[in-house]
């Protein structure tokens, strides 16, 4: 495959690459996170939705180039790493979600229908934002694709597992939210005493949402 | 790491002042689990406290916007302030900012109120010790992680100063009045071009430029809000990466200009990037402040606008 790529300025101690493909930038932190030079250079590598960002010293800025580079490069040729080959994540779901009986409704479809298509979907974490932990899935069943509520919630549960968009997520604590949710899960998403490991959900992971009884 | 509740030597906090956090180099490398950086808003202030006292760069040291009363426990402490114009006195007697100062123990350090500048830097020899997260002793008013909390009647821990260089003689680094008392807001924040400057026609980038933005009250440690000229809005975009320095021009009007506490993505669209050194001055600046923006090229050399450092 081939994917079509713009370098964005960002100043002087940041390169900044969007790719025409929503699961690039994950696949390409996971190419220069294991490349050596990167290691040395970057300060940061962060995917978003299809930009990829390298935060680096004003002075890395060539070395940072030339590597990010040999990875876009790398993106059209090598084998991508097979879906099936990431790490699974099943996240336990009670559909109790306080906006279910809307969304069925907005999608005219019953409730049993809208957890069948959220549950059957697997997803990918494509990347983190707004909160630590805070995970953007992708794979959402196009049926369901809304936007934002109108009004965002001040207060979303912690644990709250919630559409908008394209994408699904799970709130990791409790915050404000404008996505619609659909349910709670009891596993603690973020934990920062995990020192090796405090996020469930890293971008280029799988997810499976698995339901369970209240 | 020395313990909270260990014998060793401590600050304890008299009066806690206002916005006052623990603050070290930042909690670098989490972005991708959209985990923000942190670490002091104007790093330059930060850094040169910490060299006063002989410590790391990146030692964990006390941000202030005033108003603060520590008070040496456990022995003898050697401490420094750099950053915002404010008076400082150990048990009434006035000291200068900018040194070394002694803090016998049971002796107060008070920090007055800013009369220039906003914020204020304490490092200690040593640094500031205790529970770090994720790698770093920051708070951080995003997401909320505060591994050393501030407020009155805290102890807060002091590691040992520097294995192989000597605590620094009392006094011994002359005052750097220019740097320290009175941090410039510089006259211009260099701007260079950011991942969406090109969804702006020159007009407005120009107009961006030509006009005085003032710094509102809104603005705090994850960005500064700055009101001016009406900017034309655009749609949001997907979620970008968002670098510190980065200015976003939001539907609502005006720019932020995204500081050390910052998300690690936005929707809004970066028109351009302040450089770090002129960042380190806008942390520095007050609501009702003034700044202006001068664009840079690519071509221009990368530390053109960076002072000398002291």
């Amino acid at each position: 495959m081939s994917v079509a790529v713009r370098w964005l300025p960002c100043g002087p101690c940041a390169t900044m690459v969007e790719l025409d493909d929503p699961e690039a930038p994950a696949v390409l932190r996971a190419a220069l996170a294991a490349d050596v030079a990167v290691r040395g250079a970057a300060i940061d590598v962060v995917p978003a939705a299809r930009t990829l960002l390298v935060t680096h010293e004003p002075g890395a800025t060539a070395a940072v180039r030339e590597a990010m580079e040999r990875a876009v490069a790398g993106l059209g040729i090598a084998a991508r790493p097979a879906a099936s080959a990431a790490p699974l994540v099943e996240v336990p779901v009670v559909y109790d979600g306080e906006d279910l009986a809307e969304v069925a409704s907005r999608v005219g479809r019953s409730v049993a229908e809208v957890v069948a298509m959220h549950a059957g979907a697997e997803y990918r974490v494509a990347f983190c934002g707004f909160a630590p932990g805070f995970a953007y899935l992708r794979g959402l069943d196009a049926r369901l694709v809304l936007p934002r509520r109108a009004t965002p919630r001040p207060r979303v549960p912690a644990g709250s597992v919630a559409i908008a968009a394209e994408y699904s997520a799970v709130y990791p604590g409790a915050s404000p939210g404008g996505w619609h949710l659909l349910g709670t899960t009891r596993m603690a998403m973020w934990d920062a005493s995990r020192a090796d490991a405090p996020a469930v959900l890293v971008p280029g992971m799988r997810v499976r949402f698995v339901p369970e009884a209240r | 790491m020395s313990g909270a509740s260990g014998g060793g030597a401590a600050l304890v906090v008299v009066a806690p002042g206002v916005a006052t956090t623990v603050q070290d180099a930042g909690r670098a490398g989490w972005a991708h689990l959209g985990v923000p950086r942190a670490g002091a808003a104007d790093r330059s202030s930060h850094r040169l406290a910490n060299r006063l006292v002989g410590n790391a760069e990146g030692a964990a040291a006390l941000e202030t916007s005033g108003g603060l009363a520590v008070r040496a426990e456990g022995g003898p402490l050697v401490v420094a302030v750099a950053g915002a114009d404010a008076s400082l006195e150990v048990d009434g007697a006035a000291v200068d900012a900018g040194r070394a100062v002694a803090l016998a123990a049971g002796t107060v350090l008070r920090v007055g109120v800013p009369r220039r500048g906003i914020r204020i830097y304490v490092a200690v020899a040593g640094g500031i010790a205790g529970l770090a997260v994720l790698g770093s002793r920051s708070a951080d008013a995003l997401s909320g992680i505060v591994p050393v909390p501030v407020a009155a009647g805290a102890r807060l821990a002091i590691g040992s100063p520097a294995v192989g260089g000597a605590a620094p003689a009392v006094g011994a680094v002359p005052p750097i009045a220019a740097t320290a008392a009175a941090p410039p807001v510089a006259d211009y924040l260099a701007l260079w071009p950011g991942p969406r400057s090109d969804r702006f026609d020159d007009a407005t980038r120009s107009l961006i430029a030509s006009s005085p933005w003032t710094v509102t009250p809104e603005s705090n440690r994850v960005g500064v809000r700055l009101a001016g000229p009406a900017i034309a809005s655009h749609d949001a975009l997907e979620s970008e990466p968002l670098v510190r320095g980065a200015v976003q021009v939001p539907p609502s009007g005006g720019l932020v200009v995204m500081l050390a506490d910052h998300p690690t993505t936005g929707g809004y669209p970066v028109v351009g990037v302040v450089d770090e050194a002129s960042v380190d001055a806008l942390a520095q600046a007050r609501p009702g402040d003034s700044v202006r923006f001068r664009w840079r090229r690519a071509s221009d050399p990368q530390t053109a606008s960076s002072p000398p450092r002291p």
